[in-house]
């Protein structure tokens, strides 16, 4: 038998804790962190959280903590390379990470077109983004980013609505080497096999909600 | 009595279930061109298909190849779809391309001394690799599937081999595989994507990564379940987009250690016999786990339903 306040502590613990995680992560989207340096997400991300498509700044609302973590942690240890965001991931604490990430992986995000495998290609971008080109060892985005670009799990991010120019920035920084923070190098190798314009192509196709050509 | 005629016409029914006949008992391999002969074949690309009704079974049989669990749930008992073991639609070249199988069908197979079928080698991929229930042979999904493949394999010469058919051999390492280093292999190289216990990843109710041992996993008696047929998978597709990037050894050594983890029984399985089904099915087969102790546990007693 459990005696009564036992429960009743672990029950407030299991509810006050989420919630106090929630509102700091909250507190540093819109405000920033504690060091002044950390600045709020929001205002270079929006404060709905899906980038601003102009500048090029990515959407984050909807992808998974553990991918977020590890971009904040690779930008703090420079493995990633970013003037604005390795100043600002140093600046946080690591429970700010952990409660900024957990409150981004939650918030709404468009969700990716449902799509599924049985779908054909009607044009080359989107033969790429589905099948790839094996005569180049590039397999097709869904492959690893999932139906649509949806993303999965933790490791493979979405690539649907996300801006296109984020898109190519970063695939041209996979082809030049600048970005290289990728496990297994798994990017590099594909991006290199690209061409500048498929780029450009492929990163359209996605942050236009992989529907283009498509039924 | 009402109880006992109750089981005894259940245990008819599992009896009968387990009896069914198997389409392709024999899932040994066929003969593969070494990889020194560099493939030459190029299907048809999707872009000729013509408008009419062969070109709409065409693009039924390809939805199906790619989309077999969702569109064929009948048929197909475990996560998995025809696109997992044949990369590029069946089209590329060392991944079991559906234009190297098709022209080599009917095959005679000298050891139960029969001819099969390309429908029956089709029915033997549900049964084993797909751990499911074969649609029969004139089914809409056969045909389809057997139609898509025909072509694929469109301007191919029949009954000869051609460069890039089935997975090649890779050597068995003079000092063997190694289940432990095969571990290692797969946490660095396999595990982002197939998960840390072989588990794959889904979107939804879909598998996107497709898992390697379980319930959801190809069974004992698919010819993935060989280390050797693994070992050749692995090396010439795996990790995705970096074929070769495994040594020998190390495709040898993780194709152990996937292949020594359970998985859905072989449907084959005789009087509920693992030893038997070893002695009947797998002693012969190339290499493989099956019916063996390792570390004092019994590999091959099923992951059950």
């Amino acid at each position: 038998m459990i005696p009564l306040n036992r429960v009743l502590m672990s029950s407030l613990l299991l509810f006050s804790l989420p919630s106090a995680h929630a509102a700091e992560g909250q507190k540093v989207f819109s405000q920033g962190g504690q060091n002044p340096a950390a600045m709020a997400c929001m205002s270079c991300h929006g404060p709905d959280g899906l980038g601003m498509a102009a500048a090029g700044f990515p959407r984050l609302a909807g992808l998974s903590a553990g991918y977020l973590s590890k971009q904040l942690a690779d930008f703090r240890s420079g493995s990633r390379k970013n003037p604005i965001m390795e100043p600002l991931a140093k600046a946080l604490s690591d429970d700010e990470v952990s409660a900024v990430t957990a409150w981004l992986a939650a918030m709404p995000a468009p969700a990716a077109p449902d799509l599924h495998r049985q779908q054909m290609a009607s044009d080359p971008t989107q033969a790429l983004a589905l099948y790839g080109d094996w005569s180049r060892q590039i397999p097709g985005c869904v492959q690893c980013h999932g139906p649509g670009g949806s993303g999965v799990g933790e490791h493979f991010p979405p690539l649907a609505h996300q801006p296109a120019a984020y898109l190519v920035a970063q695939l041209n920084a996979w082809r030049d080497g600048s970005r290289s923070n990728d496990p297994n190098q798994m990017m590099a190798g594909v991006a290199k096999a690209m061409s500048e314009d498929e780029v450009k192509a492929v990163a359209a196709y996605f942050a236009n909600g992989a529907t283009q050509g498509g039924k | 009595m009402m109880k006992t005629l109750l089981i005894a016409s259940l245990a008819l029914a599992f009896g009968q279930a387990h009896a069914a006949p198997i389409a392709m008992e024999d899932q040994s391999q066929l003969k593969v061109p070494p990889a020194s002969k560099t493939p030459f074949f190029v299907p048809p690309s999707e872009k000729e298909l013509p408008d009419n009704a062969y070109g709409k079974m065409i693009r039924d049989g390809y939805a199906l190849f790619v989309d077999t669990k969702r569109l064929a749930p009948k048929y197909v008992g475990n996560g998995l779809n025809c696109s997992n073991c044949h990369i590029d639609q069946g089209r590329l070249a060392h991944s079991a391309p559906l234009w190297g199988a098709y022209p080599m069908y009917p095959a005679y197979r000298k050891k139960n001394d029969k001819v099969n079928t390309f429908a029956e080698r089709l029915q033997g991929c549900f049964q084993f690799s797909m751990n499911g229930t074969p649609p029969a042979a004139d089914s809409p999904e056969i045909t389809a599937l057997s139609v898509y493949a025909y072509w694929l394999a469109s301007k191919a010469p029949i009954g000869v081999e051609p460069a890039g058919r089935g997975y090649p051999d890779v050597n068995p390492p003079a000092g063997g595989y190694d289940l432990k280093r095969g571990a290692e292999v797969f946490q660095a190289q396999c595990a982002l994507c197939h998960g840390g216990n072989g588990e794959g990843q889904k979107v939804g109710a879909d598998y996107v990564m497709p898992p390697l041992w379980g319930k959801d996993s190809y069974n004992w008696g698919a010819g993935m379940h060989r280390i050797n047929t693994a070992a050749s998978f692995i090396k010439y597709n795996m990790p995705l987009g970096k074929p070769g990037s495994l040594s020998d050894q190390q495709a040898w050594d993780v194709a152990a250690f996937v292949n020594s983890h359970e998985r859905p029984q072989d449907p084959r399985l005789v009087d509920g016999s693992v030893e038997k089904t070893r002695v009947k099915f797998h002693a012969n087969d190339g290499v493989n786990l099956y019916g063996q102790t390792v570390g004092g546990v019994l590999i091959g007693q099923g992951t059950g339903k």
